[in-house]
């Protein structure tokens, strides 16, 4: 509880002063959203019925975009070692630095969703699925790629290894949160994919922590 | 309190395949300083982050008496965020240790290290000197009783480096222990000295 207490406030305090990331993730979401009607035409029906996985695809790769951050600048600057020293548990430390990354990108993500779901023409009512889709599904992303960060210091070319290493398994995330709105939007229930998607957070939440810890540790020496 | 001590016995380090010392040992009581010298890659840092339990030992034991959460380890970097200013720093790095770090503690540790007066000034504006007394001063936080310190003098200034000097005394009467590895003589009363081009092993031909 007290590593939540120390870390939240600070990653949030680092990352609003030194500002423009959590812009730059914002604006990538919004353009990538904003290619594809270009891309595919203005075809509203067509817009409509691809609009749950591009907002969801978008969202993912914006969040893949704050990743290779998320223990970089630590590692770098000796602060990571510290961490690993402090009396704190690794474990929680980690827990609140990616909590801190999904409040700094997922959230504001989920928050411009509607927004975007909007332009590409998705049916209002479907709207609360696609948000409740993301409120379950980005905290996934946040937990698993995190994983993938820790793996990566110190590597070279971290950020293209991130996302290779990373991508294949946002998979299941994105194939559960896009159904979920894509049966919302035929008239179905969203309930079986929107408890897959919880069923993903709930197994992400003890075991993401547990290996990013053992990949920090190993990243020590 | 009972008395701590760090004790070493047939340590070997193994870094990028090659072994950098190997059969060293020694023991720590309370109060006592062990400076470590030796050429450039002999492993004075290697035998510190071993000691921190940063990286494991290749072979042999180490045992330290303290708790959990009892070494204060400071590497060749700073771990000072340029957006932050020092005493945020420290209020951090003072939670993080689990001690009370109200005003008071932050104003003396800043004090201690000759920063009072920087406090809210963002860390990008201090020099690499006034950053290294930065991380120094987090040593004034929290209950450690194992000072492992990396090179502490690196672009310190003279009156910094004797106020360094000052703060491991008052910490070795205090019943802590300091293991440093420095170029810089620094006058330690009664520091125990550790060569360890002594354990250096030969490169055997294959």
């Amino acid at each position: 509880m007290r590593a939540f207490l120390v870390l939240l406030p600070r990653d949030l305090r680092l990352a609003l002063r030194s500002g423009g990331d959590v812009a730059a993730v914002l604006a990538f979401f919004v353009i990538t959203v904003v290619l594809f009607p270009f891309g595919v035409g203005p075809e509203t029906v067509l817009l409509g019925r691809i609009a749950a996985g591009v907002v969801w695809v978008a969202a993912l790769l914006a969040t893949l975009l704050a990743l290779d951050r998320l223990f970089a600048q630590d590692y770098e600057d000796g602060s990571l070692d510290l961490l690993v020293l402090s009396p704190l548990p690794l474990e929680a430390t980690v827990l609140a630095k990616a909590l801190a990354h999904w409040l700094l990108t997922g959230l504001p993500l989920i928050l411009l969703s509607p927004v975007m779901a909007a332009m590409l023409g998705l049916e209002a009512r479907v709207w609360p699925v696609l948000v409740l889709s993301l409120l379950l599904g980005t905290p996934c992303l946040s937990l698993i790629g995190a994983v993938g960060a820790a793996l990566t210091l110190g590597a070279r070319r971290g950020g293209a290894l991130l996302a290779l290493l990373i991508l294949p398994l946002f998979i299941p995330v994105l194939i559960f949160g896009a159904a979920a709105v894509e049966a919302a939007a035929t008239g179905l229930t969203a309930r079986p994919h929107l408890l897959l998607l919880a069923g993903c957070l709930a197994a992400a939440l003890p075991l993401a922590p547990i290996a990013v810890a053992a990949a920090l540790r190993q990243a020590q020496s | 309190m009972s008395a701590t001590l760090l004790k070493a016995s047939c340590l070997a380090c193994l870094r990028g395949g090659r072994l950098v010392f190997a059969g060293l040992s020694f023991r720590l009581d309370a109060g006592e300083a062990l400076v470590l010298t030796g050429p450039n890659g002999s492993g004075k840092s290697s035998l510190l982050r071993l000691v921190a339990g940063l990286v494991p030992a290749f072979a042999g034991t180490l045992d330290w008496t303290g708790a959990p959460g009892s070494i204060a380890y400071l590497g060749h970097q700073d771990a000072v965020k340029p957006a932050l200013t020092p005493r945020e720093t420290l209020r951090f790095w003072g939670a993080a240790a689990g001690a009370a770090s109200g005003a008071a503690a932050i104003d003396a540790a800043l004090a201690a290290v000759g920063l009072d007066g920087l406090d809210d000034l963002p860390c990008r504006y201090l020099s690499a000197g006034q950053r290294r007394r930065l991380a120094l001063a987090r040593f004034e936080l929290g209950r450690a009783r194992l000072w492992l310190l990396d090179e502490p003098t690196l672009g310190l200034d003279i009156a910094s480096v004797a106020r360094l000097e000052a703060r491991v005394a008052r910490h070795r009467a205090g019943g802590g222990i300091v293991m440093l590895a420095t170029h810089v003589p620094l006058a330690l009363d009664g520091a125990r000295g550790l060569a360890l081009e002594d354990f250096a092993v030969a490169e055997v031909p294959l």
